[in-house]
């Protein structure tokens, strides 16, 4: 499986979950089916960049702080639409880019290096 | 008449029974180690000026069947180019007329003392699989090692894994076999009997032990390969139960229930060091998951953390 896969699978099960865990929040309830699609989306889009970073940089501890910064970027972009809960957004959107960043540098396909 | 001295006569006796490598490139040294056939010493060469071991047969009374089975040691060796086995630089013969190999001298130590001073399981099964990966490529070229023990492995200074003593090889004329100006006749390379058994009695397979010359192939190393696999794990404390499968496996009474080849043996200790499952033991779903979650420990923790951090941030939200 190649990195930006993992990444768009693992980014948007993470974001199925943390969409869903917007049901706890009774204001946000009536809005659970919209709050899934975008948190959905924005788990694909970090997952995908995530991925594709990981593809051309093999370092672990570069490709986490590269998820950190995409997670807690598009969380932060997703909290200003919605102009409240910064928190309870932007700490599960960087945890989610931690843990896609992690994980696109440990598995998946490594491009075989082209002979020059 | 003067007498000599004790320490002038100990001399003396220590040079005529050294051989006498007056007439090669090679200065004697010291004893290495003495076997059945042979003993080893160790020797500097003049010209490369670098020291190698020197294999020369034990006895002074050379027959051509013994000379010839040293001759063909040293060609079964110098045939096998493989980093796992110790290479012969030169062969030739003393003025005695015994017949003398030079090979590699290797720094290290043997597997059974590199075991007892080393604990870890993942080292000592990756030294295991290099053996295991030497021995493939002798099969592969039609070489049965026979004698495979702790005792004839070596770990060099740098970690390297060297297979020694091939002096009871058998050749199986294999299609790899690349023995071009000599037709294999014999199954066996040496022409041993039928009933003679070789080997040593810890690490020799059951056919091998009956003295069933003709019933050895590859699987027969194969067993010696997973007794020595049980002596490099008879100490650890918590060992897996792929672990223990594989060593049952590849000990099998019959032949016919081992790994078919030692390069099977490898995949399987490879498996088992990446944590993948192994061929010689199926388990259930609770030890897959469990497998998994150890291979995964960083991830499912980071994961962990994610789902915990998601539940306190549900419970301070709460109006």
């Amino acid at each position: 499986m190649s990195k930006p896969l993992i990444g768009l699978i693992l980014g948007a099960v993470l974001g199925v979950i943390d969409g869903l865990t917007a049901w706890f929040t009774p204001d946000a309830r009536s809005e659970l089916g919209s709050i899934v699609v975008g948190s959905t989306i924005k788990g694909i889009i970090a997952g995908i960049a995530i991925g594709f970073f990981a593809k051309k940089f093999h370092s672990l501890p570069i490709g986490i702080l590269f998820g950190v910064a995409i997670g807690a970027v598009l969380a932060y972009l997703t909290a200003l639409m919605v102009g409240k809960y910064y928190f309870q957004i932007i700490l599960p959107g960087t945890l989610v880019g931690l843990i896609v960043g992690f994980a696109t540098q440990k598995y998946g396909n490594t491009p075989a290096a082209a002979n020059s | 008449m003067k007498w000599l001295s004790d320490d002038k006569l100990n001399y003396l006796r220590t040079v005529v029974a050294n051989p006498d490598f007056s007439s090669t490139k090679y200065t004697f040294i010291k004893e290495l180690g003495r076997g059945g056939m042979g003993t080893v010493y160790l020797a500097q060469d003049r010209e490369l000026n670098r020291l190698v071991a020197i294999k020369v047969l034990n006895t002074p009374e050379i027959t051509e069947d013994l000379r010839n089975r040293m001759v063909r040691e040293a060609q079964i060796i110098a045939r096998l180019e493989h980093p796992g086995i110790v290479p012969v630089h030169d062969a030739g013969t003393l003025p005695d007329g015994r017949v003398f190999y030079a090979m590699k001298y290797v720094r290290g130590s043997r597997l059974d003392e590199y075991a007892a001073e080393n604990d870890s399981i993942r080292d000592r099964l990756r030294k295991f699989q290099a053996v295991c990966d030497a021995v493939a490529f002798a099969h592969a070229h039609g070489v049965i090692h026979r004698d495979l023990k702790p005792q004839n492995i070596m770990i060099g200074s740098f970690g390297e894994v060297l297979v020694l003593d091939w002096g009871v090889a058998k050749l199986t004329g294999k299609p790899y076999t690349d023995f071009t100006n000599e037709s294999v006749q014999s199954v066996d390379g040496f022409n041993t009997n039928a009933g003679t058994v070789i080997g040593t009695r810890d690490y020799m397979s059951p056919e091998q032990a009956r003295g069933e010359i003709d019933q050895l192939d590859e699987r027969a190393d194969v067993y010696s390969l997973g007794a020595v696999l049980h002596f490099l794990l008879k100490d650890q404390p918590k060992l897996s139960k792929a672990a223990q499968a594989i060593c049952l496996k590849a000990r099998a009474d019959e032949k016919e229930n081992r790994y078919s080849t030692a390069s099977e043996l490898s995949a399987d200790i490879g498996r088992l060091l990446d944590a993948e499952p192994v061929s010689a033991y199926r388990e259930s779903a609770i030890e897959k998951a469990s497998r998994w979650v150890s291979k995964n420990r960083f991830l499912v923790l980071l994961v962990l953390a994610y789902v915990l951090m998601r539940v306190f941030l549900v419970f301070t939200s709460q109006p």
